[in-house]
């Protein structure tokens, strides 16, 4: 039995240790928003926040999750509150939208971490995010408006 | 009431009678009253006492929500939002009010010219632009006279407005929701005029996605997304060969990996039926399969491109001739020739291949992203031994499409049947990437062999394109519409119907016939023929001596709207101007689905032969514009699809067996090397054309016309490998 913090609350998975935790995410707690793209850390579909980090659980044991404070896009605001959701409605980022759930965790972690990022900086940190559709130039603009909006206070 | 309607009271004695297991599709409309010639499923529907359905497509509930019920499959393209906004414009309703299901299989979803239910050929917006609005239109003339009704007053006297009733001699207001019991009593009208586009209200002005809220808090339904009780999840072993067939297995391994239920053979291969993806995954890493590989094993890419290259030595079938080629050819002043390839591709969605099926005695469910439903449903009917009308299939959000998800075969939805029935139990079929990647149904591999001649003044008189690659229409029942004396038209559209005025022109075709399965991808025979057409139209404006832009500007005269789309591009592109040093600048135009784009590229190439994309600027007329936002999405997206193409991928063959199987061999553009894009759209009042796949046929050959600007050296080979 393996205990696992996702989005502030605590769940007992029944799996085998060696399990992504990708899988023990969509299948054992129901939470599909966080996407199966290529199971090898290619496309950053799977990414979710590890202890405040961005990971991809598509390769990460779901033992090594263990005990750490897991988000998944279902937690990253309750209420599309999150400057960067605001942002992603606003320009209208999404196509298929399948790839979308990565592309914000992994820009909810550069933000964090750089509250101004510039083009170049959005290049480096979301490289990692594949979109089939090309949602890229959108994503760059959709970025650099939530930056605008949290600077301007507008959400948490 | 009807046979096949029932209202709420009935329906929930009718579900208490089956011991309230009775899934109603719940979407499911009157469709009688309004005169639509398909008949219904004949599946239970049942209606709210007060809900106003008068068509296929409408369902106004008392509490005024509107909802607009969809039968083109939403693969991010934008169908969820720009044919609602279609019936929202006649309807005259409050857009905030709409909500969007996805339609049901039944003939009354059909596709308005192809006759069946099926998303695809960038024709979505094309077929439902009468059929939507008019639907929007009946509705609101009823609602109307429900109004006229219940006021006692002429209907002539009454407006609808914002989801209202309205009228203004007495000031009376009613809203949609509160006139639907009334207006569910009412014959729908026959004729119905529709608005004069200068009044349109939404049509035209670019409206936020309804789907994007859902695509941004993990809410969003993919097939791969769905559970339904009691199910396990399989993987399939398929054969690395295609054709290739199972000699002996064993399963002990597999089995005794803690969650693998059962392994089965199934004619696509062994499937492997577990609690989860994971077990079922590591359970296909331990079966011990030995394949008959069969003919399959003797296929290579390389071995195929020396047969097509020889084929292209001579002409083909004839597609479309016009003058005396072989003469002009003789007599020009100074002739070319250049031979163009690409390579096989997949369509590499990023939601994988998956399907959800419940099969039972009497029925079969299914849940999937699919753009093809009418034949699905025949196929998976005939795969579980049922008839159609047995079998429903709940199209989910698609995660990508590019045509992967419309087989004429149905590949992966009668094998989730095959897998569900040998297992005994709801099963969801996933494909690994490596699945997808290695799966087959690719865009053909083609190769092209171009002759051109021009006068002493530089001017254009001959052009022969011979054309060689599999037929994708060949062996579907597509055959009978697309393949006409041996040509098939999706082998040489883009060619064949060249837009530019040269006197003699010969476009002829080999279909070779290999045993790779091959597949419509993202603007199907335009994605090759634009490349060979327009790079090699450089090249004869060159060997004239004449500036690539100015001499499609000649020779588009007698095309007003192409012509139009040139200059746009040419103007914003700032054709003709200096550029910084190393730079280069490409020009192509493409015509497809109806649609006329021209693009512009600026790009650079580095000492190790990198190619770097800075710009793309791109025009488009695609007639009247629904959703401009939209519009401009799907040419981004198609920039990006396309130079995915250009300067990436290849799937390629050796003894029969595919040698690309990720993300980290067959790779995709990515943010970082994303180029900045400027889209521009011409307003037309035409009526409106293809979106979805115009924009990806233009970008390889503006790349690789502008790397001959940058650098002297000609591209003729996707992908683009300039070290090479």
């Amino acid at each position: 039995m393996i205990t696992l913090k996702v989005n502030g609350k605590q769940f007992q998975a029944d799996v085998d240790p060696a399990t992504p935790l990708l899988w023990v995410l969509r299948e054992t707690l129901g939470l599909t928003g966080t996407k199966y793209g290529c199971g090898m850390a290619q496309c950053g579909a799977c990414t979710v926040h590890l202890d405040g980090e961005a990971i991809r659980s598509c390769v990460k044991r779901v033992s090594d999750a263990a005990g750490k404070e897991i988000t998944t896009i279902e937690g990253l605001s309750p209420d599309l509150s999150h400057p960067l959701q605001k942002a992603w409605i606003e320009i209208d980022v999404p196509q298929c939208g399948y790839c979308q759930s990565g592309q914000l965790m992994s820009a909810a972690v550069l933000l964090a971490e750089n509250p101004k990022p510039t083009d170049t900086d959005i290049d480096e940190g979301m490289a990692g995010n594949i979109c089939r559709c090309g949602t890229y130039p959108r994503i760059r603009q959709a970025i650099h408006r939530a930056a605008e909006i949290k600077s301007q206070g507008g959400a948490k | 009431m009807s046979a096949t309607t029932i209202r709420r009271r009935d329906f929930l004695k009718t579900g208490a009678a089956v011991g309230g297991g009775l899934l109603i599709s719940l979407y499911l409309p009157e469709l009688t009253q309004a005169g639509v010639s398909a008949k219904p499923s004949g599946k239970l529907k049942f209606i709210e006492p007060a809900t106003f359905a008068p068509n296929a497509f409408i369902r106004i509930a008392p509490d005024d929500t509107v909802t607009v019920i969809v039968n083109k499959s939403e693969m991010g393209q934008g169908v969820y939002t720009s044919l609602p906004m279609l019936i929202a414009e006649e309807l005259e309703a409050d857009w905030s009010k709409i909500k969007v299901e996805s339609a049901p299989v039944d003939a009354a979803y059909n596709h308005t010219v192809f006759g069946m239910q099926l998303t695809g050929g960038s024709t979505s917006t094309a077929s439902e632009w009468q059929r939507f609005r008019k639907a929007g239109a009946t509705a609101r003339i009823m609602l109307i006279a429900a109004a006229a009704q219940n006021w006692k007053v002429e209907p002539q006297s009454l407006r609808a407005e914002n989801g209202f009733v309205i009228h203004a001699a007495s000031k009376r207001r009613a809203s949609f929701g509160s006139l639907a019991d009334t207006a569910a009593t009412l014959t729908p009208p026959k004729d119905v005029p529709l608005k004069d586009p200068k009044d349109f209200k939404l049509i035209g002005k670019s409206t936020r996605r309804l789907d994007t809220p859902a695509k941004v808090n993990g809410s969003a339904q993919f097939g791969l997304d769905v559970q339904i009780p009691g199910m396990m999840t399989a993987v399939v072993a398929r054969p690395p060969v295609f054709g290739g067939k199972v000699v002996s297995l064993n399963a002990e391994k597999a089995k005794a990996v803690a969650g693998v239920k059962d392994v089965l053979q199934v004619p696509s291969g062994v499937a492997v039926i577990a609690t989860g993806f994971w077990p079922a995954k590591v359970g296909r890493e331990r079966l011990e399969i030995k394949w008959d590989d069969g003919p399959g094993a003797n296929l290579s890419t390389v071995g195929m491109r020396e047969q097509y290259a020889t084929l292209a030595k001579n002409p083909g079938l004839i597609a479309n001739k016009v003058g005396d080629p072989a003469k002009a050819l003789a007599g020009a002043a100074k002739t070319i020739t250049a031979e163009y390839e690409v390579p096989y591709l997949a369509h590499a969605m990023m939601e994988p291949l998956n399907c959800v099926v419940d099969l039972r005695a009497d029925r079969c469910e299914i849940w999937t992203g699919t753009q093809m439903q009418t034949v699905d449903r025949m196929a998976a009917a005939a795969a579980a031994g049922l008839k159609p009308e047995q079998v429903q299939i709940h199209t989910t959000l698609l995660g990508g499409g590019f045509g992967r998800r419309a087989n004429p075969a149905s590949d992966f939805i009668v094998e989730a049947v095959q897998v569900a029935k040998a297992a005994r139990v709801p099963v969801k079929v996933v494909w690994t990437r490596e699945d997808d990647i290695r799966g087959g149904y690719y865009r053909p591999m083609w190769y092209d062999r171009m002759v051109g001649g021009v006068d002493t003044a530089g001017n254009p008189v001959a052009w022969t394109h011979t054309i060689v690659g599999q037929s994708i229409l060949q062996g579907t029942f597509f055959e009978q519409f697309g393949i006409k004396d041996g040509i098939d038209s999706a082998s040489v559209e883009g060619a064949a119907d060249l837009l530019y005025g040269i006197p003699n022109l010969q476009v002829d075709l080999h279909t070779p016939r290999i045993g790779v399965p091959v597949l419509w991808w993202r603007s199907v025979g335009h994605s090759h023929n634009g490349f060979a057409v327009e790079a090699f139209f450089d090249e004869l404006a060159h060997a004239g001596g004449k500036d690539p832009y100015e001499l499609r500007r000649t020779l588009l005269a007698k095309q007003p709207r192409m012509r139009a789309v040139l200059e746009l591009v040419a103007q914003k592109a700032n054709w003709g101007k200096p550029l910084p040093a190393g730079r280069g600048r490409g020009i192509a135009t493409h015509f497809s689905f109806d649609s006329y784009v021209g693009q512009v590229a600026e790009v650079s190439v580095d000492k190790t032969g990198a190619v770097r994309v800075h710009r793309m600027v791109c025009a488009v007329d695609c007639g009247q514009v629904v959703n401009p936002d939209s519009v401009k999405a799907q040419m981004e997206g198609g920039i990006i699809f396309g130079l995915t193409a250009a300067l990436k991928d290849e799937i390629t063959l050796a003894g029969g067996r595919v040698q690309q199987r990720n993300f980290h061999d067959y790779p995709m553009l990515r943010i970082n090397e994303s180029p900045e894009i400027e889209v521009y759209i011409v307003p037309s009042t035409e009526n409106p054309t293809g979106v979805g796949e115009p924009g990806v046929p233009p970008v390889a050959p503006a790349v690789a016309n502008a790397i001959f600007a940058a650098t002297g050296k000609r591209v003729r080979k996707l992908p683009i490998r300039l070290s090479d």
